[in-house]
Parts: C-alpha cells; sequence; structure tokens
C-alpha cells in the first residue's frame, strides 16, 4: 500500500495509534453512508456470475465476496475540527482452486462482465502458480448455509449521527480536558461499517451488515518551567457497537483502584476526558519508579494488549507454521509442544478462550469471509495449550476437520487469509474484587490503560506499560508512578497468574487497526478480562537524563 | 491501465478546474500499476497486480474545504466531482488551519524514474521467489520473501497556477532465511528505483550465510555493550528521531525538541559532533520526489550538522504563526559516513556486538526519545576484532539522542528504505533483557 492512503494523524501522541491511520475508498457525502446499498437480490445474481465463470473454467472451488466499506472519522484537537473523512469502497473479489492452487483477483467494476472478468483472472493466476506450487489446498468441509443474513447487534447506527453531534461531543470532551489542566488534547471517533456479501460454490450466500466503533483520545500536561510534558491516553475502548457506545450510563461505570473511573460496554468521553487532564497534570508531579521485582495488578484495559500480544498472535496457526516468518514472524507456541498436550502455557488459574460470537466485541460475525459459522473454542484450558487459531486450508496440518471461522480479509479487493478472533482470559471463579487484588500485595503495581507495548518475532519476550500507574505497598495504593514498564517471558508471565477478578469486573479491550501480512492488512479484535495479579514480574525504570 | 504523461495529466487536470467555481481548487492525480510475489516454506504463497488511478479535488470557500475523489475521467465525472468538493465544503466546518492553495512553484526534474524497472512481470518476480527458494533449499534453510514493485506518477494542479508532476519507479525485497532445525535465522533488505542494481542472488546468499552463522547462539548477560548496527538496524531509531524534528510540537512544549523555559533547540548541539544528516532528493543513490504532497518544492536541506539542529520542519500554517520561511519534511534522509567498511569496524573493535535489525521499536518516553525493541535474525559476538559467535537476541532500550552522542566510529553508507545510512559503532548501547526468540 502506498503512503498516500494513509492519513497522517500528527500530535495524537505516541502510543495512541502506532502508524498512520489507513484510509480505504473514497471520498463520499455523510448521507452515502446511510444509502442502504445494493440490494440482496442482486448480489445473489452478480456473485453467482462470478461463481458459474470460475466453474465453467475449471475452478473445483470459488467464492465470491462483494464488499461495501463504508468509514467515518472525525478528528478534533483542542477547540478545533482537524479533519472529518467519509469514505466508500465498494466491490468484488473472488478466490478460486484450480488445480490444487489458491487464485485472487478483484474489481471495482461489478457489472457481469467486470465480475466475469476478474473471474478469468484469479483462474488464470491460479493456473499460473500451480506449476510452481508444492502444497496443495487442502480445504475443510463446511455445509453450505443457504440464504442467511448476520447484523451486529446495534441501537443506534453510527453512519446516521450527524457528524456535526460528533464533533459537539469531542469538542466538549476536548474544553472538559482544558478546564481541568490540559494543555493539549487531540480526540478521534472512528466509525465503521462493513456490507459484506458472502457466495461460495458450496451453496452459501451470506448478507452481513457489521458495525465498529472507536472513540480516543490523548490528553498532555506541560510544565514549561522544566521542559516535561506527561500524556494519558482514554480509558474507553473500540467496540463492535453502534453509537449508543458514547451515550453515558452511570451503572456502566466501574471504580477501580486509586479513584480511576473505568467503563464497560457504556463510555463517558467528557467526563474521563476531565479525569485524564487531572491524571496528566498530576503525573508531572508523580515520582520515578525504583526497578525491581513486583506483583503487578492489571486492569483489563491494559491487559488486553498483552493477551493480544502474548496469546492471540502466538496462536495464529499461519505464524505458528511459518507463513509470516519473513514479516511478524513466527511462533515459540510450536506444534511439538501442542502435540505433547500437557505445554503448561500458564499455570491452572489461565483459561484463555478465542470467540468470534461475543456480543459487543470487534471481532463478532455470524460467519468468516471464507462462508464459516463462527463460534467460541478453547486455546489454552486450566493452563495447557490445546489448540490454535485455523482456517479452512490449514485445520487438516493440526488433524482437525473443520474450521474455526477466523478468516478475514479488510476489503473486497485483499484476499482473505487467517486473522486473530477475539482471544480472552475467563474471569476468575472465586469472588474476587479489584479491592482483593491488591489488599495482599507487599510490593505491587497497579498498571490501567496501555501505552508502550513491544514483544519479539516468536513472541517470549515481551515489555508493556500502562497509561496510568500506581504503586502498591502493603495493601494500599500509595500514589502514582512515573517510568515504570515491565519485561518478562510469555510463559513466565502466564504461570506467575496469582489471582484473577471474577466476572463481576470482566470488560473489554481492542485493537481497532491491528496490522498482519505483506502487503499489510488491518483487522480488529477484542480482548475480555477480568483484573488480574501476576507475582514477582520484572519492573525497569525507563527514565532517562539527556 | 496507464500512467499519464505529464502532458496527459495537464489535460485531465485542466479539464476538472475549469469546472471549478470554488475560491481555490487544488487537484492531485496519481495512477500507478504495482505487482507482487509473497513466498513462504521454500514456496509461492500468494501473488497479486494491482492498478489504480485517483484524482483528488480540494475546494475551498474562505477557510470550508472538503474534498472529494474519483476514478473517472471524463468530463462529465470530472464536473461531478469538482461539484462535489465543493457542495462539502460549503457544508464543512471552518477549519481555522486551512492554507490557501500555493502560486505557481518552481521543481528541479527529479531522478526517480528509471524505464527498466517498468518491465518488470509475473516472470521476473517469479524468478526472484527461486533465487531465493533454490539456494534456501540447497542450504537446508526455508525462504520467506516478499518482492513488491510499483512504477506510477503524482501530479498536481491548482486555480493559483501551480503545476507539479513526478514519475517514479520501485521496488523493495525482503527475503528472511531460517534453518531447518529452527536454531538460525537472517534476513535482508533492497530497495532501489532501478531494477538494474537489484540481485536477488546475492541478496539472499547474505540471508542465507547469517541464518547458517547464527545457529546455536550463546546467551550472554544483558547491558551496556559496545553495538555495530547495520543502517537495517539503525534506521527505525533514526527514523524515529526525525519524527520530533516537527517544529510545532517542539513549540508547544511536547517533544524532545522543547527546550526548558519554552521554545526549541533549533541552534543547540543534541548529538556527537560527527552526526551530519541531510536530505536531498537528488542524490542519485536515493533520488526522490522533489515537491509535497501540498506542492512546496524539495530541495538539499541540513537538519543536523556537526551534531547541531540546523532545521526543524515547520508546517505551512506554523511557519505562518511564528513568521517564518515553511520547510517540509524531507522526502530521503542521508546520513554522513565514514570510508571504513563493516569488516574494518569489526576488525577495530576488541569487545562488541554486531546487529543485523531491530524489531519491533516503539516509543517508551517521548520526552527522552526512549524506544524499545529487540535484535533479530543475525546478531553475533565480536571479540578482539573477529566474529566469535552468535548471540542471544536483546531486549533494548535506547534513545537515538543517547546512541548518537556515544558514537564511536563512522563506516560506508548504505541504501536503506529510501536513505542513506552509515554502517554505526556505537559504545555503551543498553540491552536491558534477554529473548529466545530466533
Amino acid at each position: 500500500m502506498k503512503r498516500r492512503d494513509f492519513l497522517q494523524v500528527a500530535g495524537l501522541g505516541a502510543g495512541m495509534l502506532a502508524s498512520p491511520v489507513p484510509i480505504f475508498g473514497r471520498s463520499v457525502p455523510a448521507e452515502y453512508l446511510v444509502d442502504p446499498g445494493m440490494d440482496v437480490a442482486q448480489k445473489k445474481m452478480l456473485a453467482d456470475v462470478a461463481l458459474n465463470t470460475a466453474k465453467s473454467r475449471g475452478a473445483t472451488y470459488a467464492d465470491a465476496r462483494i464488499g461495501r466499506y463504508l468509514n467515518n472519522y472525525v478528528f478534533t484537537r483542542e477547540d478545533k475540527v482537524q479533519n472529518t473523512v467519509n469514505t466508500e469502497s465498494f466491490g468484488i473479489g473472488i478466490r478460486v482452486i484450480v488445480n490444487g492452487t489458491w487464485g485472487f483477483a478483484s474489481t471495482n467494476d461489478v457489472t457481469p462482465d467486470g465480475i466475469q472478468q476478474a473471474t478469468e483472472m484469479a483462474v488464470a493466476i491460479a493456473k499460473a502458480n500451480s506449476r510452481i506450487q508444492t502444497e496443495e489446498v487442502i480445504l475443510a468441509p463446511v455445509k453450505g448455509h443457504g440464504e442467511v443474513s448476520w447484523k451486529t447487534p446495534i441501537e443506534v447506527n453510527a453512519m446516521e449521527v450527524p457528524v456535526s453531534e460528533k464533533v459537539d461531543l469531542l469538542l466538549s470532551a476536548n474544553a472538559k480536558a482544558m478546564e481541568n489542566g490540559a494543555d493539549y488534547v487531540n480526540s478521534v471517533i472512528f466509525s465503521v461499517n462493513e456490507q459484506k456479501y458472502f457466495a461460495s460454490t458450496e451453496g452459501s450466500y451470506i448478507d452481513q451488515d457489521v458495525h465498529r466503533i472507536w472513540p480516543v483520545f490523548n490528553v498532555t500536561a506541560v510544565d514549561k518551567q522544566t521542559g516535561k510534558f506527561k500524556s494519558r491516553q482514554g480509558l474507553g475502548a473500540p467496540m463492535g457497537m453502534g453509537y449508543e457506545y458514547l451515550i453515558p450510563d452511570a451503572s456502566k461505570r466501574v471504580e477501580g483502584g486509586a479513584g480511576v473511573t473505568l467503563y464497560r460496554d457504556r463510555y463517558d468521553i467528557i467526563a474521563d476526558a476531565e479525569a485524564a487532564a487531572k491524571q496528566a497534570r498530576e503525573m508531572l508531579g508523580a515520582k520515578s519508579i525504583e526497578p525491581g521485582k513486583y506483583d503487578l495488578v492489571l486492569e483489563p484495559n491494559h491487559l488486553g494488549l498483552t493477551i493480544h500480544e502474548s496469546v492471540g498472535h502466538p496462536l495464529e496457526l499461519d505464524r505458528v507454521l511459518g507463513y509470516e516468518a519473513n514479516y511478524a514472524g513466527t511462533s515459540f507456541a510450536t506444534l511439538d509442544k501442542w502435540k505433547t498436550k500437557e505445554f503448561k502455557y500458564g499455570n491452572e488459574l489461565v483459561n484463555l478462550v478465542a470467540d468470534k460470537t461475543q456480543v459487543g466485541s470487534l471481532g463478532a460475525v455470524g460467519y468468516d469471509d471464507e462462508g464459516v459459522e463462527c463460534k467460541k473454542w478453547d486455546l489454552v484450558r486450566d493452563g495447557v495449550l490445546v489448540n490454535y487459531q485455523a482456517i479452512r486450508d490449514q485445520v487438516h496440518i493440526i488433524d482437525q476437520n473443520e474450521s474455526h471461522g477466523c478468516c478475514y480479509s479488510q476489503s473486497w479487493n485483499d484476499v482473505q487469509f487467517q486473522r486473530m478472533p477475539n482471544v480472552s482470559l475467563e474471569a476468575g471463579k472465586e469472588p474476587y474484587s479489584i479491592h482483593d487484588m491488591i489488599k495482599d500485595v507487599e510490593k505491587g503495581l497497579y498498571l490501567v490503560g496501555r501505552a508502550s507495548y513491544s514483544i519479539d518475532q516468536q513472541r517470549y519476550n515481551f515489555q508493556f506499560s500502562g497509561t496510568l500507574s500506581y504503586e502498591i505497598k502493603n495493601g494500599e495504593i500509595t500514589g502514582m508512578i512515573n517510568d515504570a514498564a515491565y519485561q518478562s517471558n510469555t510463559q513466565e508471565f502466564w504461570n506467575s497468574c496469582a489471582k484473577i477478578c471474577d466476572q463481576n469486573d470482566y470488560r473489554m479491550f481492542g485493537s481497532f487497526f491491528d496490522g498482519k501480512g505483506q502487503p499489510s492488512q488491518v483487522s480488529a479484535v477484542s480482548h475480555g478480562c477480568a483484573t488480574t495479579r501476576f507475582n514477582g514480574v520484572n519492573v525497569i525504570n525507563t527514565g532517562r537524563n539527556i | 491501465m496507464s500512467i499519464y504523461s505529464k502532458d496527459e495529466a495537464r489535460e485531465i487536470m485542466e479539464r476538472a478546474l475549469k469546472y471549478s467555481s470554488a475560491d481555490a481548487c487544488e487537484v492531485n492525480l496519481t495512477s500507478s500499476e504495482q505487482g507482487n510475489i509473497r513466498y513462504a516454506r521454500n514456496t509461492v504463497s500468494t501473488a497479486g497486480h494491482r492498478s489504480n488511478r485517483q484524482l483528488v479535488v480540494q475546494s475551498n470557500f474562505g477557510k470550508k474545504t472538503a474534498t472529494a475523489t474519483i476514478d473517472e475521467f471524463d468530463d462529465a465525472s470530472l464536473e461531478k466531482v469538482v461539484k462535489r468538493s465543493e457542495e462539502l465544503a460549503k457544508l464543512s466546518p471552518e477549519s481555522p488551519e486551512f492554507m490557501e492553495p500555493l502560486g505557481p512553484q518552481e521543481y528541479k526534474e527529479s531522478k526517480t524514474f528509471i524505464e527498466k524497472t517498468t518491465e518488470i512481470d509475473a516472470e521476473y518476480r517469479a524468478a526472484v521467489a527461486a533465487s531465493s527458494i533454490e539456494p534456501a533449499k540447497a542450504n537446508d534453510v526455508t525462504a520467506a520473501g516478499f518482492l513488491n514493485d510499483s512504477n506510477g506518477m503524482s501530479s498536481m494542479m491548482n486555480s493559483n497556477g501551480l503545476f507539479a508532476y513526478n514519475r517514479s519507479t520501485s521496488l523493495d525485497f525482503t527475503v528472511t532465511m531460517r534453518s531447518n532445525d529452527g536454531s538460525g535465522s537472517g534476513w535482508v533488505t533492497r530497495d532501489f528505483n532501478d531494477v538494474e542494481m537489484f540481485d536477488a542472488a546475492e541478496a539472499s546468499k547474505i540471508a542465507i550465510d547469517k541464518a547458517l552463522q547464527s545457529r546455536e547462539a550463546k546467551a550472554i548477560e544483558p547491558g551496556k555493550y559496545t553495538v555495530i548496527l547495520e543502517p537495517a538496524a539503525s534506521i527505525g531509531l533514526l527514523n524515529n528521531m526525525f519524527g520530533a524534528f516537527n517544529a510545532r510540537t517542539a513549540d508547544e512544549g511536547r517533544s524532545f525538541m522543547s527546550k526548558e523555559g519554552g521554545g526549541n533547540k533549533l541552534g543547540e548541539k543534541i548529538v556527537d559532533e560527527r552526526v551530519t544528516i541531510y536530505s536531498d532528493p537528488f542524490n542519485e543513490k536515493v533520488p526522490a520526489n522533489t515537491w509535497t504532497q501540498g506542492g512546496l518544492p524539495l530541495d538539499k536541506m541540513t537538519w543536523i550538522e556537526d551534531g547541531v539542529v540546523k532545521n526543524l520542519a515547520y508546517s505551512r500554517y506554523w511557519a505562518d504563526q511564528k513568521g517564518v520561511a515553511p520547510v517540509p519534511f524531507p522526502s530521503n534522509g542521508i546520513m554522513m559516513g565514514g570510508d571504513a567498511s563493516l569488516e574494518d569496524l569489526i576488525k577495530d573493535t576488541r569487545r562488541g556486538i554486531l546487529v543485523t535489525r531491530l524489531w519491533y521499536i516503539r516509543s517508551v518516553d517521548p520526552q527522552t526519545l526512549l524506544y524499545t525493541g529487540l535484535t533479530r535474525d543475525g546478531t553475533f559476538y565480536i571479540e578482539n576484532g573477529k566474529i566469535k559467535h552468535p548471540v542471544k537476541n536483546f531486549r533494548f532500550n535506547e534513545s537515538p539522542i543517547i546512541m548518537l552522542n556515544n558514537l564511536e566510529a563512522l563506516g560506508q553508507q548504505v541504501r536503506i528504505n529510501g536513505n542513506l545510512i552509515p554502517y554505526m559503532k556505537v559504545r555503551d548501547f543498553t540491552f536491558t533483557s534477554l529473548s529466545d526468540a530466533i
């Protein structure tokens, strides 16, 4: 992808967006975003053109994805709108198997002629590649679903909310931050709607309407005298929800440790911006940490990213097999470890599940991008590695005959491949609260929200820090702390799990623009967990004097 | 789909501007052909080809502005897209930082287009894959690689009389070789405008050699070490450092470049006096575009000279606020080097670590430009002027500012991601833990 396909968002601050925001499609007026688009009967007729063409040219399998991808992004800083982006991308992607080899082509000419040509190109590519192919495609069986549909269960379609309302909300949050000690604030609402139609030669015609939303901000407080500055990011999560996520509901607030207010399923961005400004200013005077071993109490908005990096990615089967070796890397969680049926990924408290059905999550859909009905399955049960994330052409490698349903493409013009489902840590069975996590810690840290994160290419060694860090001494939170980052090894870390809050504290964190593949594609995925304690983790001091 | 010539581009954009009734209108036209091949497990996994063309129209009425885009260029389509951008602009809130489109500018011709590169086809790409896969099989290693080639043009025109055009070609190649016993890994990257400079077999051999040499790595204690950084290792940290060369965030007090008490570090010495970094789109080895997306001309510009900050980037808006000339971010970066080869640098090292590349680099503290990440695909222990053995990978926590203050020696320059960066020997580079990753 070329640089111009990205929108560079300046000044958002480190960590909030690690890379530029991808922009797909053409700019359109806002009213295009609420247009229902092509009707299902028309899509079926067009998809059949692809499937029939493929079969008549010798394909043993074909699928067609007619996609309409809509984005509305609103960017503000302090008291001004920086940018609003409305885009629509519409086209069809056709994937075929010929001579046991995949071929893929796409076009935005969604007419019978255009589709026929693209299908012929997909067949030609498959034939050309089959000459150098050494591993024939083996697809796990899937039943045809007939004509079915699925829709994200939203209450308010974010695409129908006027941009002016989103702008007002963000500027109100910014103003609240500025009134409470912020020097700068950037805020964004990302709204995404994928209207996807999937058809395959196996008899599925699946129409899906998928919605996601991410409100996010970054507040900075500056001490001009000392030249120091500190930032605090918003504690909302990206969600597979509509605009209702942004309608505050006091009953959905969670009182965390240290007086920090956290959110579940409903987010009050204005209240969070006020708290962020005060906390960023407090950070300017907070002390620097003494490095050493600490018990870590990790809040879900923080631990979610650790789960993403240390569990989600290493258990992607394509990484394990080496398909991502040249880019994201491979995995320590190799097949030989899995085959022993006793590889202790974590201790017996640790149960990690993959779930493409979780309501409100970013990864929830009815069917994946190769027509497999979505489900929930175990990855780690009672600490033992029991399964991976795999798609139709991979599961035979792990001696299974049912796809896990985690195939995804970011758009109609990219080929679908294995992507991470929601991967979550099950809540604890004992009735523990956040207070219970903290009360018996002698020397510890309570970390909230995401900040810096880095992990090696086989997912052993990682380093994370929180947007808020508090010191715990003798069972009490004693105050804010700066310069804390923890380093650990995935297996060691999950085996140091000491205590997990119960279901009452379970919340979701999400990654809205997760990158993988060459050329790179993004996907969105959630990670649920409750506040969890890990004992004796190595913490370093990241402060430097220059 | 064709790549538009200068005359064709001018004709399309002039036709579009004729439909404008806004206070000002600016159009950007791009077209490109890109091809790629991806391989893994010693076999081809995917291959693709993509054609793109797009016209972006930006209209403004006072400070109300909006853009619309289209990929069809007949008269009716052009009129439609111009009118749509005008309708959107009228509905938009005022953008306080909007700057009037520039008037006519002088641009020198770039050197980014090489005809031969446009001839790359599917057979060439398959041959590149074969030049990795065949020697990989012969050496008991597994290849995973990616080649992407691009042939394109970009052009802009506005109602104030500005016209710019650039044609470019490029190819980007990376390959990872992993020993089949899983104990060694090597990697190489190449990028060129001119396909004739690229030798896939030569590049693949380097990755194979590193994979074989890095087998059975020994663990040594993390700590502060003298390191020799290959350009692929230092480029990530240098790029991140360059992000701080933004005058606005510096003036706002939220950047490494901010000064105590206010203002920025322009004119201050921040790194070793042997460090000089400039940009030059006319450099033969790393030719780059000669104008920015907004139409500002790009020419040679010095950023750090003898360790002193000579320029920060000023957007047109911020330059206007500060009463200075705008300074655009550059399209390449060139760090002055020396004559020493990598072998020379190793020979002069009593005890140190040779680093092939750094990976998963993330900001830890923007105040000090502290970054963390890991070594990857070839990390070696040097003793008494010789590579003694491979070592296990490290996690680092280091600031490029500290790195460039701890400079020991600079070696020859290498092209990396469109930049020219020298081999670098640096003392006291901070490794904070060991990684088991291979």
